[in-house]
């Protein structure tokens, strides 16, 4: 007999199950193998639920207490008015997970797909989700792949070089609240390369629950510069998976903009499957009044010689939590593997908090690994130092914090993505500062 | 320009100005000569505005206003340029960035407009080589990675392009060879003008043959005890600062 100690279900995890059971009672969509995914990951969620202080990945963030009731699905909605523009990009826009019109003048060797055209047409991509998950159990990702029927597949041919960046904007529209679940795959095949901008939005007053899914496969010596952009609602949760997929000679850089959401939680599962590859996970956290935002990695050097910078900056003012926790791992084979990780919070004020968790964990013997984590408030001396240049306090700060932020966005390739990154901070702060 | 009355202050329980009187007037360089730990430095904290410093009792009074009332950025705007003994570096912040906001941000603080990239590009352009100030340097984080005697210059450069009406420098010599310590002295010599004051700070002689004093206070014990012209310096050089380090407390 299976001893299921599990306490009994919140009402959001029976909601979410009966939401689930509802889904898959429906005539099924697409193969065979995708409502077996579902299945499986409607099982382990009725297995395992939501996750609890309990649950190590999870110790930050209890979600099972902090998901109090979940609104139901989110419907066909109108477009809401599309957000400014970040750089100028190839924008899809997706409303409560649905893509909009696609633009129809994509440059050679790029296709986009709607996931629910690849899935009636039984594309021969969808094989590649949920192809290379995480081997834990992960509540969202579970829950994503219990949903999943809503998003979008983009691909990229081999050796193209496509021009123009690529914008997938995720807005949330509804006069209620709901839940939203999108699942979105980016193939970029052998020497392809792809700048990718990633944003998610919706209005302030909706308490919706927004379930984002993306899987990146590079191929062979692809190069994909990925930024993420989140400003969700304020009274938004975000429940972020990013997991992608490195071959050989590849190189990666992603860099996270956290900046709304009531809630929020990424977990970036990066994996080398080719060896001499290069992985940037970087970001910036802004965070004012009671938001929570928790930025999880994990690392996976399974091949040699490949290189994995990770480096967060988090700004904390009010009675905002920011958590870090960031795991290497170095498999038995991975030798010659180059790792550094670094988090580092300011805090503006006494009632912020941060929790730091850097690890590593090594296998292979010949490996250059290193992790830190710093947590403090600004430096008087050097607000001292500028203001008796002539720079009142409150400038003062906003240039300290701006530098402190600054050091992670540098590493942004791309120049034009790096203005746009520094204009949100520097909109963040003038809104802060009145 | 510059008055200060039986000035007292303090960091926590601990006195280190007790009774201080000085008057500078436009124009002049006054140089406080002093043992180490007899508290020159605070006295250049007190007057530039650094928090924690607390004044107990008398009058600091700059161009007929209340320094003391003043903030560190507003007594910035009032004029008073404070060169560190050792300048603080900050990484992220572009040095270029740097100076064009704090010109500015006191531009407006006085109400004045502030100034335009091409006038502020034209400026530096011609202040910054005569101090040996490069191109990389002004791309750098402020003093990120500059020797000791590029943080100098690059104090000097400050002071240069925020024209200030009172500068203070603390300890400008300290960590230089010869030929920076020429470097700054021409920089600061370069600024002598009738409708500014300089106050050096200095526990050696050494820098005055570069930057003549017209007036040399000894400063000892919380307050000064002697005053006279450049020649009390070449006195100091060999008499030493023993005569006054303890009686006078």
């Amino acid at each position: 007999m299976n001893a299921n100690l599990r306490p009994v279900r919140t009402a959001a995890e029976q909601s979410l199950i009966d939401m689930l059971d509802a889904r898959l009672a429906a005539p099924p969509l697409g193969s065979a193998r995708l409502n077996d995914l579902r299945q499986e990951a409607r099982a382990a969620f009725a297995d395992n639920g939501l996750p609890t202080r309990r649950v190590e990945d999870w110790h930050y963030t209890d979600l099972r207490a902090a998901l109090r009731g979940v609104s139901p699905l989110a419907g066909d909605a109108a477009e809401p008015a599309a957000p400014s523009a970040f750089v100028e990009a190839l924008r899809v826009t997706l409303v409560n997970g649905r893509p909009q019109t696609l633009p129809s003048d994509l440059p050679p060797g790029l296709t986009l797909l709607s996931l629910a055209d690849a899935i009636a047409a039984d594309h021969p991509l969808l094989e590649l989700i949920a192809s290379d998950g995480p081997a834990q159990y992960d509540a969202a990702l579970a829950l994503n792949t219990g949903f999943l029927g809503e998003g979008i597949i983009l691909h990229v041919a081999a050796g193209a070089q496509i021009p123009q960046a690529v914008e997938i904007a995720q807005l949330f529209s509804g006069a209620e609240p709901g839940c939203i679940f999108t699942r979105i795959l980016v193939v970029v095949e052998d020497g392809a390369a792809l700048r990718l901008i990633e944003r998610f939005e919706g209005p302030a007053e909706r308490a919706y629950l927004d379930n984002a899914v993306i899987e990146l496969r590079l191929g062979d010596g692809a190069r994909v510069d990925h930024v993420r952009v989140q400003a969700e609602g304020e009274a938004a949760t975000h429940l972020g998976t990013l997991a992608t997929t490195l071959g050989r000679e590849t190189h990666y850089d992603l860099f996270v903009l956290t900046l709304g959401a009531a809630l929020s939680r990424l977990t970036v599962y990066g994996r080398f499957a080719g060896h001499d590859s290069h992985m940037g996970v970087r970001g910036a956290s802004l965070l004012a009044g009671a938001r929570h935002a928790d930025v999880t990695l994990f690392v996976d050097h399974a091949v040699a010689r490949c290189e994995s910078r990770e480096l967060f900056k988090t700004v904390l003012a009010d009675r905002a939590r920011g958590v870090f926790q960031g795991k290497i791992i170095v498999r038995p084979d991975a030798q010659k593997t180059d790792g550094r990780m670094m988090s580092q919070a300011l805090l503006l004020s006494d009632d912020a908090e941060m929790d730091n968790k850097p690890e590593l964990e090594i296998f292979a013997d010949d490996v250059q690994c290193g992790h830190g984590a710093t947590a403090g408030a600004l430096d008087d001396t050097t607000l001292f130092y500028l203001m008796s240049r002539g720079l009142p306090e409150k400038e003062a700060e906003m240039l300290l914090i701006q530098a402190f932020a600054g050091e992670a966005v540098e590493f942004v390739a791309d120049a034009e993505m790096r203005e746009a990154i520094t204009a949100r901070l520097t909109a963040w702060l003038a809104l802060r500062a009145g | 320009m510059l008055e200060i009355k039986n000035l007292h202050a303090r960091i926590g329980d601990k006195e280190i100005i007790k009774g201080l009187d000085l008057t500078i007037p436009a124009g002049e360089v006054h140089a406080i000569m002093g043992p180490n730990g007899s508290g020159k430095s605070t006295l250049s904290y007190v007057l530039s505005g650094k928090p924690g410093y607390e004044v107990t009792q008398g009058s600091v009074t700059f161009l007929g206003e209340d320094l003391l009332a003043l903030s560190a950025d507003q007594r910035a705007a009032a004029g008073i340029f404070l060169a560190f003994q050792y300048p603080v570096e900050v990484p992220g912040v572009a040095n270029m960035t740097f100076l064009r906001s704090a010109l500015n941000a006191q531009r407006r603080t006085r109400g004045e407009e502030e100034i335009s990239t091409p006038d502020f590009l034209r400026l530096v352009k011609e202040k910054a080589p005569l101090l040996g100030i490069s191109q990389e340097m002004l791309r750098r984080g402020v003093n990120v990675g500059f020797s000791g005697g590029e943080k100098k210059r690059n104090e000097i450069l400050q002071m240069a392009l925020l024209e200030p009406k009172l500068c203070v420098l603390d300890e400008a010599d300290s960590g230089l060879d010869i030929d920076a310590l020429k470097v700054v002295a021409d920089g600061v010599n370069g600024l002598r003008a009738a409708d500014r004051a300089f106050l050096v700070i200095t526990h050696y002689q050494r820098l005055l043959d570069y930057i003549v004093p017209d007036v040399v206070h000894v400063f000892a014990a919380g307050r000064i005890v002697r005053t006279g012209g450049k020649e009390l310096a070449l006195e100091l050089e060999e008499t030493g600062y023993a005569a006054y380090s303890q009686d006078a407390a």
